[in-house]
């Protein structure tokens, strides 16, 4: 593999949400994301996988500033995002850009689509008035929407075709890193790879570099060069898609995997299922997160908790027992 | 094909489909019953008062004294005349250019206001307190006595009823734009232009605002009619349009004294207060089915 330019760095990322009661007083915290450090490389696709509830999204909006972060640090390109002014963090919002889940809510109901378009250039200053239609009308035709579009109203559209007003509204501004928050899972499964095929052609024409966040375990192998697992708003394992599957060390990862069904009926999979809820990030266990569920847990795990280790090559686990 | 045909061809189908598009909104505007109904009883009070210069050149104010508390129909009285002489008809016609003015004036004052106030107590949480706990004192003191007191102080006046009926209507439609204004702003779309670094001022305007403006002018539309029952009640006080101008309210002051012989008096502007106020119910009804959009 030849040597990849790297184009964001996270160290230690924390993002905390206060709980205020009566009188604005904190009582306590949402440790939604929980001391994370990650690479993204120029033009890779980074997939983040987690089950609902376990920060990837609030990760995803903080390494692109959407969210300031509480604590750590987030480098784009030699840039530290982390305390940038208003000023600074409204020039690099072309830089960053974002996908959502939803495409019913993600698009303004009393905005035609070409205005949404025009007006993303618009707030960024990018190309005279006069040319944004054009611009806008050239990156519709490519995203696979019609010219009449321009002129429709959301509601008036399916919600492929919305999820492809989403990425061009992305796209328009020329972002480098685009972060792509479960962008098919509000869709049918067959408008499903219709995007996903989409996204991939988008990267390859513009050398993009997503951050890919899904809780599909099959969408993210089809999509990423490398995966990381999130659990509890730590990163418990981080691997290039071909090793993860391969050998999934931690053994969250592993019952994550075991969960995806098989499309052979003939082959009987041993499923782990785990114990109990995902614990509530407010008060989350001490020690290895994972312990309360972990079919491993020891006496280490629930006081220690374990550092990031590279076993292999790009394959990185955070686990005591491997 | 050459650039100009491209624009032809782009022209031709956004008016094609603006013309769809507005089609669409007419249909199930003439489809809602409440609605029709509602915007023509309005729409009626309004052409009449319009028209009132037009069809009585002499004006409300001519009296004529021989002719004093005749009954409908009687010596060329259509509706009948008051203590004056003065015809009924005339001064109804004339006093709905007041009433429906001041109500126009007040939905309009409020909503503009309202919005102003319900929008930034929503985006701003520091503003939000101490917007929405003047708003709630407001609304603690009962409005026709708020109103009462305002004219009390600043005077009386169309102008300064204006003020005072606005005074009293905007937290509600504070209150009704704040709590829309809540729901738009957590929605994706806002989001979105955030992450393409949109000012505060764009948003708000631009994308939050446009988006709460139906419940705000449904609101508005019970607050017109609210303000014409509040103007006739302050009217029939005597604080409120000074004599000897029309409105409902002074009609039926001026009624009050005979009311035991000339009942039409009391009758009609009453009638034409309580249909107004019905036919703008309906309408803010209808309009708040017609322009929500999850009946699509």
């Amino acid at each position: 593999m030849e040597e990849k330019k790297l184009l964001l760095r996270a160290d230690n990322v924390k993002k905390y949400f206060p709980i205020t009661g009566l009188f604005g007083k904190v009582e306590n915290y949402v440790k939604a994301v929980d001391g994370v450090s990650l690479e993204l490389c120029k033009g890779e696709t980074y997939g983040l996988v987690g089950e609902t509830g376990c920060g990837k999204s609030t990760l995803g909006r903080t390494l692109i500033h959407l969210l300031p972060a509480t604590e750590g640090s987030v480098v784009l390109d030699g840039v530290e995002l982390t305390g940038l002014s208003a000023a600074e963090s409204r020039r690099l919002r072309s830089r960053v850009q974002m996908v959502f889940q939803d495409p019913y809510t993600s698009l303004n109901p009393r905005k035609r689509i070409g205005d949404i378009l025009t007006e993303a250039l618009d707030i960024q200053n990018i190309g005279a008035k006069g040319e944004r239609m054009d611009m806008a009308m050239e990156l519709m035709q490519q995203v696979g929407l019609l010219v009449e579009h321009y002129y429709r109203y959301p509601h008036e559209l399916s919600g492929g075709q919305r999820q492809r007003v989403g990425l061009a509204r992305a796209l328009i501004v020329n972002p480098e890193l685009v972060v792509c928050d479960e962008p098919v899972s509000a869709l049918d499964v067959s408008v499903q790879s219709q995007i996903l095929n989409l996204l991939v052609d988008m990267q390859k024409k513009r050398q993009l570099t997503y951050l890919f966040i899904s809780h599909d375990m099959s969408v993210i192998r089809y999509v990423s060069d490398r995966i990381g697992v999130m659990y509890l708003g730590h990163l418990v394992e981080e691997a290039d898609t071909a090793g993860l599957f391969a050998n999934p060390l931690h053994p969250y990862t592993r019952l994550l995997l075991s969960a995806v069904p098989s499309h052979d009926p003939h082959v009987k999979k041993q499923r782990t299922v785990p114990e109990g809820d995902l614990p509530s990030p407010i008060d989350p266990p001490s020690g290895c997160v994972f312990h309360t569920r972990c079919p491993k847990a020891c006496d280490r795990c629930k006081q220690e908790l374990p550092e990031m280790r590279e076993l292999e090559p790009g394959h990185k686990v955070a686990c005591h027992w491997i | 094909m050459t650039q100009e045909e491209i624009r032809q061809e782009r022209e031709a189908i956004k008016r094609r489909l603006q013309k769809e598009q507005r089609q669409l909104v007419v249909k199930k505007f003439l489809h809602n019953k409440l609605a029709m109904i509602g915007s023509v009883i309005t729409l009626s009070m309004v052409i009449l008062a319009l028209s009132a210069p037009l069809l009585f050149p002499e004006g409300p104010l001519v009296t004529s004294v021989f002719d004093r508390l005749s009954r409908p129909g009687e010596n060329g009285f259509l509706l009948g005349s008051d203590n004056l002489g003065r015809s009924i008809l005339v001064r109804l016609l004339y006093g709905a250019r007041i009433s429906l003015g001041i109500g126009a004036g007040v939905g309009l004052l409020s909503m503009i206001l309202g919005m102003v106030l319900g929008l930034y107590a929503c985006y701003y949480p520091r503003l939000d307190n101490a917007i929405m706990r003047v708003c709630d004192a407001l609304s603690a003191i009962p409005s026709t006595l708020l109103a009462i007191a305002m004219v009390a102080m600043l005077g009386g006046g169309i102008g300064n009823l204006i003020l005072s009926l606005t005074v009293v209507s905007v937290p509600r439609v504070a209150r009704v734009a704040r709590s829309s204004a809540m729901v738009v702003k957590e929605q994706t779309y806002i989001e979105a232009m955030q992450s393409l670094g949109a000012s505060d001022m764009r948003i708000i305007w631009l994308h939050i605002a446009p988006n709460i403006l139906s419940p705000v002018v449904v609101q508005a539309s019970y607050i017109f009619a609210n303000a014409i029952i509040t103007e006739a009640a302050l009217s029939f006080l005597g604080v409120g349009v000074p004599q000897p101008e029309p409105s409902w309210g002074n009609i039926l002051y001026d009624g009050k004294a005979v009311i035991h012989k000339a009942w039409w008096m009391i009758v009609y502007p009453g009638a034409a207060t309580a249909l107004t106020v019905l036919g703008l119910n309906i309408f803010g009804d209808g309009l708040r089915d017609v322009l929500d959009p999850h009946t699509n």
